[in-house]
């Protein structure tokens, strides 16, 4: 433990992230108490053997059965953005450290600039184009533009996810948890006082189907 | 053109606008009838953002597009003595190369070369691929290691160089009136912008003509300094930008990338898109010039001003520094004044705008200064600035403001924070967590630009298009620009179709400076008066009664003598025939009057004298910016810009390696942003004003104005609980576990 602490405090590169969650015990137990939510899930993933050629896939994407190539080191956003075209994830950050490319999968806010894309197969992936059924805005979405909980936006479609999963954890989170669940995101425009108020909206209407 | 860095004259763009002659007078006073301006307006294209269709250029694919790179230099300083493309050129996938510097590079990040290829990653392994030598030169990246006398020299000229004097009264005469004076330093540390969506370009040449998808701020700024650099007509250049991942004054001009991807597409025969990574964020596209400010000022024993002596050095890396003075030279009432501020360089890359630029730096310093000395004099801090308030600019010397609510922002902002909670005298607070309260003032411009341009286009089944080409940073442009339409012509917001972010549509400033909705908002605004006037004559012929009888309401035009004789919008419309463009003007500013806003930013903290955190319990925000055009994003914009500041008080630094000249903090781990932990109570307020000359609808721009005063506020909060002010910023723990330790050491 101590040289991964050492290793933490120099703060931790992709590569190094990923050797921790080979590493089984030690990637899950770093993150269960250092790191946000949404990485702590990635770290949850410790276990599935290394991807050492390009395999076939088969998911849930947005509902609906998705059979794709992957090759060994490409990260979900990859798969999403550029090879799958849905642009409303967002690369920001590309280090784990932000939430812009937070999407679903099985429920779980993930960091997909961090999650190998070859571990969603048998998944469920959940992305921000999945969430209104084309014709009504999902609760969340609603709530983010009745706030105006944005500015620029880009920051936008990983911060309803992540609400969307700290929502499904607990229906009616307090402040601090609130706070808590969500401070693995940045808004660089600096409106999480707008996010905190939709959420906090959304919170306290209970029994809300999320 | 940059609207914030002086020209050869020394005037910055927005200076100048505001010399300009009016071009024309205010079509109508200032109206108050408004149902949606003024009022929160839910933004007319929250959907596409919600829901992730919003088309950043992050997110625009082409047809066999391809992907650029960069080779950057890796040293600070050095001098390319050979540079080959070949092995690149010769890589499978590789389309295209070219050569964008020969001769000396001076930072770390500075553009060689670059290669389009097939993918992102092929591009990557072409750029490293490249052959060059590098003939290593010395180097400096501090501003103080750099002011020293056998400091590497970065450019072919001094590293410390005159960037501003003024001087008004006699300040030997100030200190003969004084009766208190002292001297203090502030600094302010180099931040990085850091938006959201990264720096990105696609050029694509099609028809002879060069079209650019560009992250920008600034299109027409960008397409005519790109046709400049290609040597290429402007009339066959057309720049986009639809939405943006923030900005913050880092995306005001033409990048090297745009340039780099218009040759690759030249060269290539396809479009290139270059997407900058976050470590090139970091290292090649700006930053907020840091400021060592000496204040040396003195006052009267009951608070008259009597003069200010402000001497600055201001690191911009290979750019210039900020000029910090215009609030010491405008805010107080203050007859003589010193001001010398020189830029410092470094081989560090050169700054550019970062929001509110020099305003940050210098409130920062100003308003630390005016609270140590109201310590000194044992005065209500507040009191002080209120004994020194003038409605002259230049310190009471110059022209009256048109508008100027500051006094109420401080009477709303005090009571809001509960002023008469803090320490009688700073440092009184008792216990291992000390809290106290400081506040800081505001001013800024952000009175538009005259000759700003709009479409409206008139259908004849009566739908409406609004045309632009300016930008939405994320302030919601498009919502009050619908807003304002939808007012005068007695629509709804979402009856209007907002067209923006094209060099194709009419001019617009670039958007920064706090420049777009006093300009924009007035140009169409003058377009809708202009279309009511036409289309009431047409009801009124139609309704059989006098056009001044006519009103708009409820997409209706009616005859308010006979309410029942009415007609719907497209009946009126219909006799239009054809589709009618009424074209919109931001008229021109009335000399002899300035133009400003104002703000008050009061915080409340608490300092842990055993761990020096700084903890931010609650801001009030209190801003006069005339009339409010959307509540709704304003009220986003005043909490952003507070947050933004609170950041930079208290986490965000660009710290170096003076040994290797490198960056220690590129990515978002390292490179300290707030998150929601850090995040306070927020209080905004607004004073109810409209400014009677500035434009048709009274407002000013309010994109810099709740950025600035916040660091300054919070660091005086910390003097009121310390009473030690921190004079740095970020206050890091270790900063303000420092500032103890030789007191509490004292026997």
């Amino acid at each position: 433990m101590p040289a991964d602490k050492k290793r933490f405090k120099k703060g931790i590169s992709r590569r190094d992230f990923l050797k921790g969650i080979g590493g089984g015990a030690v990637g899950t137990a770093l993150s269960a108490h250092l790191l946000p939510p949404a990485l702590a899930s990635a770290g949850a993933q410790a276990g599935s053997p290394p991807l050492l050629s390009s395999k076939r896939i088969t998911f849930s994407l947005n509902g609906k059965e998705t059979t794709v190539e992957v090759e060994p080191a490409e990260t979900l956003l990859h798969l999403l953005r550029d090879k799958l075209q849905l642009t409303g994830t967002k690369k920001v950050c590309d280090h784990g450290s932000c939430g812009g490319c937070t999407v679903l999968v099985d429920d779980q806010a993930v960091y997909s600039c961090l999650y190998p894309a070859f571990r969603v197969n048998g998944k469920h992936v959940v992305t921000i184009e999945g969430l209104s059924n084309g014709k009504d805005l999902h609760p969340v979405q609603q709530a983010y533009i009745d706030h105006d909980a944005y500015q620029c936006g880009f920051c936008t479609p990983g911060f309803i996810l992540a609400t969307l999963a700290l929502l499904r954890q607990k229906a009616s989170p307090s402040v601090e948890e609130i706070r808590a669940g969500l401070s693995g995101n940045i808004c660089r425009c600096g409106n999480q006082a707008k996010i905190l108020a939709a959420v906090k909206a959304l919170a306290s209407q209970k029994g809300g189907a999320l | 053109m940059n609207p914030l860095r002086p020209e050869p004259d020394g005037l910055t763009y927005l200076e100048q606008a505001a010399r300009q002659e009016p071009v024309a007078q205010p079509v109508s006073a200032p109206t108050k009838e408004f149902k949606y301006v003024g009022q929160k307006v839910r933004r007319v294209d929250g959907h596409l953002v919600v829901t992730g269709k919003a088309p950043y250029t992050h997110d625009i694919k082409l047809e066999g597009m391809a992907w650029g790179k960069i080779l950057r230099s890796p040293y600070p300083a050095a001098e390319i003595t050979a540079l080959d493309l070949t092995p690149a050129l010769s890589r499978r996938g590789v389309l295209a190369a070219v050569k964008l510097t020969t001769g000396r590079v001076r930072y770390i990040g500075e553009p060689i070369a670059a290669v389009a290829a097939v993918d992102e990653a092929t591009a990557e392994e072409a750029i490293q691929s490249i052959k060059v030598e590098y003939k290593v030169l010395p180097f400096v990246v501090s501003p103080e290691k750099a002011m020293e006398e056998n400091a590497p020299q970065v450019l072919d000229s001094p590293n410390v160089q005159k960037l501003f004097e003024y001087t008004r009264g006699n300040i030997k005469e100030g200190e003969a009136q004084a009766e208190v004076i002292i001297e203090r330093t502030y600094q302010t540390s180099i931040e990085v912008h850091h938006p959201a969506e990264t720096h990105a370009s696609i050029a694509q040449w099609k028809n002879g003509r060069l079209i650019i998808w560009d992250s920008t701020q600034a299109i027409f700024s960008v397409r005519d300094q790109i046709a400049r650099s290609l040597n290429i007509p402007a009339s066959q250049v057309r720049v986009i930008k639809k939405y943006m991942g923030g900005g913050f004054g880092s995306k005001l001009g033409l990048n090297d990338h745009t340039v780099a991807a218009a040759l690759l597409a030249k060269e290539a025969g396809r479009p290139v898109k270059i997407v900058l990574s976050r470590r090139e964020n970091a290292y090649c596209v700006g930053n907020r010039p840091s400021s060592r400010i000496t204040i040396r000022g003195g006052a009267k024993r009951d608070g008259t001003l009597t003069f200010l002596h402000m001497k600055n050095y201001t690191g911009g890396g290979v750019g210039r520094g900020d000029r910090c003075s215009e609030p010491l030279i405008d805010i107080y009432r203050c007859p003589h004044v010193l001001v010398e501020e020189y830029s410092v360089f470094t081989n560090t890359c050169a700054s550019r705008p970062t929001r509110a630029p020099g305003h940050v730096q210098g409130t920062f310093a100003l308003e630390g200064f005016l609270e140590e000395l109201a310590a000194e004099l044992k005065m209500d801090p507040l009191e002080l600035r209120r004994k020194n308030y003038s409605d002259k600019n230049l310190g009471d010397t110059g022209i009256p403001y048109s508008s100027k609510g500051l006094l109420e922002c401080y009477r709303l902002g005090a009571e809001a924070i509960g002023w008469n909670r803090r320490n009688p005298v700073p440092g009184q607070a008792k216990g291992k967590i000390k809290r106290g309260i400081g506040m800081a003032t505001q001013i800024w411009w952000g009175a538009g630009v005259p000759g700003t341009v709009a479409d409206l286009k008139v259908y004849p089944d009566g739908s409406i298009e609004a045309i632009c080409g300016t930008q939405d940073l994320g302030g919601g442009t498009r919502t009050y620009i619908a807003a304002i339409i939808a007012d005068v012509l007695g629509l709804e917001p979402q009856d209007i179709t907002v067209r923006i972010g094209d060099t194709d549509y009419p001019w617009a400033p670039s958007s920064g400076g706090s420049q777009t909705t006093p300009s924009v908002g007035p140009a169409f605004l003058d377009a809708a008066l202009k279309a009511a006037k036409e289309l009431k004559a047409i009801a009124s012929k139609k309704l059989n009664c006098p056009a001044e009888n006519v009103e708009i309401r409820n997409r209706r035009f009616i005859d308010k003598s006979k309410p029942e004789n009415s007609l719907s919008f497209s009946d009126v419309a219909r006799e239009l025939r054809r589709v009618t463009v009424f074209h919109g003007e931001r008229a021109g500013l009335p000399p002899g009057f300035a133009y400003n806003s104002f703000g008050a930013h009061f915080a409340e903290v608490e300092v842990d004298t055993e761990t020096g955190r700084v903890k931010v319990l609650k801001v009030v925000a209190a801003h006069e910016v005339g009339r409010v055009v959307n509540r709704q994003t304003a009220e986003s914009q005043v909490v952003g810009g507070m947050t933004q500041g609170l950041s930079a008080s208290l986490f965000e630094e660009r710290v170096m390696d003076e040994a290797e000249g490198r960056c220690v903090n590129t990515n978002l781990h390292d490179y300290k942003i707030a998150t929601f932990l850090d995040i306070p109570e927020i209080i905004t307020l607004f004073v109810d004003s409209i400014d009677p000359r500035i434009n048709n609808l009274g407002s000013k721009g309010l994109g810099e104005p709740p950025r600035i005063p916040v660091a300054a506020a919070i660091a005086n909060a910390v003097f009121n609980a310390l009473g030690v002010h921190p004079a740095i910023i970020p206050m890091t723990p270790e900063r303000i576990l420092r500032l103890l330790r030789p007191k509490e050491e004292k026997p």
